[in-house]
């Protein structure tokens, strides 16, 4: 049987009759063709999936379309402002951070929720906190570096 | 002309795509009418088809067609074409491909594979490939008559009369697990017909040009009828070199129903059945005189193929030339046998057969420079190739670094001042060498490349190349921005559509910097011939006096005197005799294939480097820990460092679950750990910042002189990684991966 639900998503809100079983990554993707949400491995091992959700960061595959009723939800769609990236999305961009780019948003979105929370996070914290993100190409070093010239620019401090 | 462009630290072009979520990977691809399929696939490892029921499937609603053997035109594909797209009479492995299925989502796709009833009649099977080859092993491919699909057999002097006779000789068994690319996207493909019978297909490959011609006598069409459009490619390490079984289904789905279907790997479809890297046996023996001068080297390999082949089936080839040639070796004999098991298949990663013979290699390296009382360093830098150097192959070795990337390495990672320090830390080397110009595998080893400048100054690059995530499209970017003197955000490059661009030979061999970097080069010299010849006529100069900046062309002894570029093309349009201003380039490598003998200078240049590190290993727990690294590598010239940079920490990372976390691990033909929480893929908690040594020799036929670096990175890390563990605490690891639980056993064996 379908339920209703309605949630927001990169501050938009919509209405969505879904099944017991969809996940929060099939809506996206499916119902709502938000595509920069990626299914990696659908088991909530490799963390492609990232989203936000009330700012946390969540594996959207392990996450059930109806828990999300009421709730704010962010996708990599809803980080830049316009054309302007977002500082986090700049940094990945210029640290080279980004090579076959498939778990770059969910990287991105695990980074963000990090530094909402800690604004200038050390090398173990930044491993710690995204340690559920997997990447195959980078080695994960400029991805650090990534992150690390977004907390000091936040902070003003100097490298 | 001063470099501006090359040698800097650039983003790649399509970074921001992929950091706002706007790239579209293979499922991101949804077309009007789009249908989902699905493959059912064999449970067993070894086993007849007697019966196939589609019955109930087909009355599933939603369900749009199913298919089996029958239905797929030719069917018949593979490396030797010992592979079919659904199988006929036959499964080989579990998770064979069996039948197929469209339907109007997923969901109803995975019901119908439920009601298809197949009955099958369970054949004995073979799992390692020692057992495959005894006589009356049961027979993979009957037809074949044996096991052993394919046999290599290279020889250079006299290796056993000369292993006879050497002062020194270390002989031992090395032993490389089944690995898998695990790229984070998994595979897919999306074929739509048009109503005049064309097709399309959008598939996560890596050789495009190659897979149309594979998949068109695969299924029996004119190759005129396919086009093929690369999503973004979400990593591929060679895996996506073969045309899949899943395709053909995919492909005749789309046919039958009339509209496009897209059958997308589930993780674990990927880990079971995408092609990964060979596991291998190597039984090494090395000799060398009391100098420390090596004299010869024997090899005997064997290779678990898996049910089919892949491209991997060919992968001793290079394998063998680490074998021969990554020291000077005057007598080498190598035989290589890849045997058909019952396994899942496996194909080419990284390396392609290297990273298996570099740590054979390089692991006996060490045990012989013991042997022989030598420093590992120095034994190496003994033997070690060098500039002008013919290999037992007949490869000219032109630039070479390889020393300098030795003593590099060894002085990054601190190697006198380490070696047996006593305190369970210990420091390791291991050198490599690879193709790094190319490699002529197939009778064309080209690119193709159009560079066309408009009038408002906007450069388009058409190229048959591949950026699999690597970032060569970055690199023919800055190549073309050089050559016309133009900032590289104003180049847009295209490469992922066969209708647009010209023939590649795909994006493998670390080929591509080399090879499409070489012929955007050529097409952007074309292009710049025919700008300068206006522009000299327009600011009434010679030729020779002009130069190329800035998106103007100047006159160098008075730079006050210029015009831009794209008045230069404006007065080339407008005017009675105009002509468009495009390039052509088409660069083939110098080179040669290599004969029956395995002689032939396959590639216009050579890789080499070297990778040092130190490791700390805990006595209780057998854990290894790496504190350091240093990743030393002659790339001939550094185009993009940063992109460089990536390829290296991406590649010692990958290079290090290779040595110590990660394996497939099969039990009688079936994948126990198909998902990442069991198949230990290294986190960034793992993540090592390696120091780095660009070693530029400046290549003289590389572009601006560079030559490839991507597979290098990985090729020595397990080998160097074993060097310091024995370093260490004095045990010599010759299985990989390098586990604590094969640690603790090694050092109670020690103890004894």
């Amino acid at each position: 049987m379908k339920q209703p639900i309605k949630f927001t998503v990169n501050e938009e809100t919509h209405e969505l009759l879904v099944r017991p079983e969809q996940t929060l990554l099939d809506i996206l993707r499916h119902e709502l063709r938000l595509m920069g949400t990626k299914k990696g491995c659908d088991t909530g091992d490799c963390g492609a999936c990232t989203v936000l959700l009330d700012g946390t960061a969540v594996n959207s595959c392990l996450v059930l379309a109806i828990e999300v009723n009421g709730r704010q939800v962010k996708t990599i769609e809803g980080l830049a402002d316009g054309l302007e990236l977002h500082p986090i999305q700049k940094s990945f961009v210029e640290h080279g951070a980004i090579q076959c780019g498939f778990c770059t948003p969910g990287m991105i979105l695990t980074a963000k929720a990090l530094l909402d929370e800690n604004p200038s996070p050390t090398e173990n914290e930044i491993k710690h906190a995204m340690s559920g993100n997997l990447c195959r190409c980078t080695g994960y070093t400029k991805i650090i570096d990534a992150v690390k010239a977004v907390g000091k620019e936040k902070t003003g401090e100097v490298s | 002309m001063e470099a501006s462009v090359i040698g800097r630290r650039l983003p790649k072009p399509d970074a921001i795509a992929k950091a706002t979520g706007q790239a579209e990977f293979i499922d991101d691809f949804v077309l009007p009418g789009q249908l989902y399929g699905k493959i059912l696939r064999s449970p067993y490892a070894h086993a007849r088809i007697v019966n196939i029921d589609t019955t109930e499937a087909l009355k599933l609603p939603g369900v749009k067609a199913v298919l089996t053997a029958k239905d797929i035109p030719g069917n018949r594909m593979g490396f030797g074409m010992d592979n079919e797209g659904l199988k006929k009479d036959k499964v080989r492995y579990i998770g064979d491909d069996v039948a197929a299925v469209a339907a109007v989502d997923e969901d109803t796709a995975i019901r119908a594979l439920d009601l298809i009833k197949v009955d099958y009649e369970i054949l004995p099977g073979v799992f390692d490939p020692f057992t495959a080859m005894e006589k009356g092993a049961p027979l993979v491919h009957e037809e074949k008559g044996t096991n052993i699909s394919c046999s290599y057999k290279f020889v250079a002097g006299d290796a056993i009369a000369a292993l006879a006779k050497a002062d020194v000789v270390v002989t031992n068994r090395y032993e490389l697990p089944f690995v898998t690319s695990c790229c984070m996207g998994t595979h897919g493909c999306l074929a739509s017909f048009n109503a005049d019978g064309n097709l399309t297909v959008r598939s996560t490959i890596q050789a495009p040009f190659i897979y149309k011609h594979e998949l068109a006598e695969a299924l029996e069409i004119p190759e005129s009828k396919i086009r093929v459009i690369q999503p973004i490619i979400s990593g591929a390490f060679g895996t996506r070199l073969d045309v899949y079984s899943y395709e053909l289904a995919c492909v005749t789905l789309a046919k039958k129903t009339g509209r496009p279907v897209k059958i997308v790997f589930t993780r674990e479809e990927e880990f079971i059945n995408s092609r990964n890297r060979q596991p291998m046996i190597i039984d090494l023996s090395t000799g060398a005189d009391r100098t420390g001068r090596l004299v010869a080297r024997v090899a005997r390999v064997i290779a678990d193929n898996g049910a089919y082949n892949s491209w991997g089936a060919t992968t001793p080839v290079v394998g063998m030339t680490t074998v021969s040639s990554l020291y000077q070796v005057p007598n080498v004999l190598y035989e290589a046998d890849i045997v058909y098991t019952n396994q899942p298949y496996s194909g080419a990663m990284r390396g392609y057969g290297n990273p298996q013979s570099t740590f054979a290699v390089e692991s006996q390296m060490d045990e012989l420079a013991e042997k022989l009382g030598m420093d590992p360093l120095e034994f190496r830098l003994l033997n070690s190739n060098r500039p002008g150097e013919i290999n037992p192959h007949k490869m000219k070795i032109t630039s070479c670094g390889l020393p300098e990337c030795l003593s590099g390495a060894a002085e990054g990672i601190g190697w006198k001042e380490k070696r047996g320090a006593q305190n369970n830390r210990g420091v390791g080397i291991a050198a490599l060498q690879h193709v790094g110009g190319g490699a002529r595998v197939y009778r064309s080893d080209g690119c193709g490349a159009v560079v066309k400048l408009d009038s408002v100054g906007r450069v388009v690059v058409l190229i048959g190349s591949t950026d699999m995530g690597q970032g060569s499209d970055g690199i023919v970017v800055q190549i073309v921005a050089e050559t016309l003197g133009i900032k590289p955000e104003k180049v847009q490059l295209i490469n992922n559509d066969t209708d647009l661009t010209s023939w590649d030979a795909g994006c493998h061999a670390s080929r591509t910097t080399f090879v499409s970097g070489n012929a955007a080069l050529l097409a952007a010299e074309i292009v710049r011939k025919k700008v300068i010849e206006v522009a000299a006529e327009m600011l009434n100069l010679p030729i020779q006096r002009l130069v190329f900046r800035d998106e103007k062309i100047f006159d160098q002894e008075n730079t006050d005197k210029s015009v831009s570029l794209s008045k230069v093309v404006r007065s080339m349009h407008f005017r009675q005799d105009g002509q468009m201003v495009i390039g052509e380039g088409f660069y083939d490598p110098p080179t040669e294939m290599c004969d029956r003998e395995f002689m032939g200078n396959v590639s216009a240049a050579y890789a080499f480097g070297a990778h040092a590190v130190e490791v700390e290993v805990d006595l209780e727990t057998g854990k290894v820990k790496v504190l350091d690294y240093v990743a030393a590598h002659d790339l001939g010239r550094a185009i993009n460092p940063l992109a460089v940079e990536g390829q290296i920490d991406g590649g010692v990372v990958m290079g290090l679950g290779y040595a110590l976390t990660e394996e497939m691990i099969i039990r009688e033909g079936k994948v126990l750990n198909p998902n990442f929480l069991d198949y230990r893929l290294l986190t960034i908690c793992d993540s090592i910042r390696a120091k780095k040594i660009l070693v530029e020799t400046n290549d003289p036929l590389g572009p601006y002189g560079a030559k490839g670096v991507g597979e290098p990175c990985t090729i020595p890390v397990a080998a160097a990684v074993a060097n310091a563990i024995y370093n260490a605490i004095g045990v010599r690891m010759r299985s990989l991966p390098i586990t604590p639980e094969k640690i603790l056993a090694a050092l109670k064996e020690k103890n004894k």
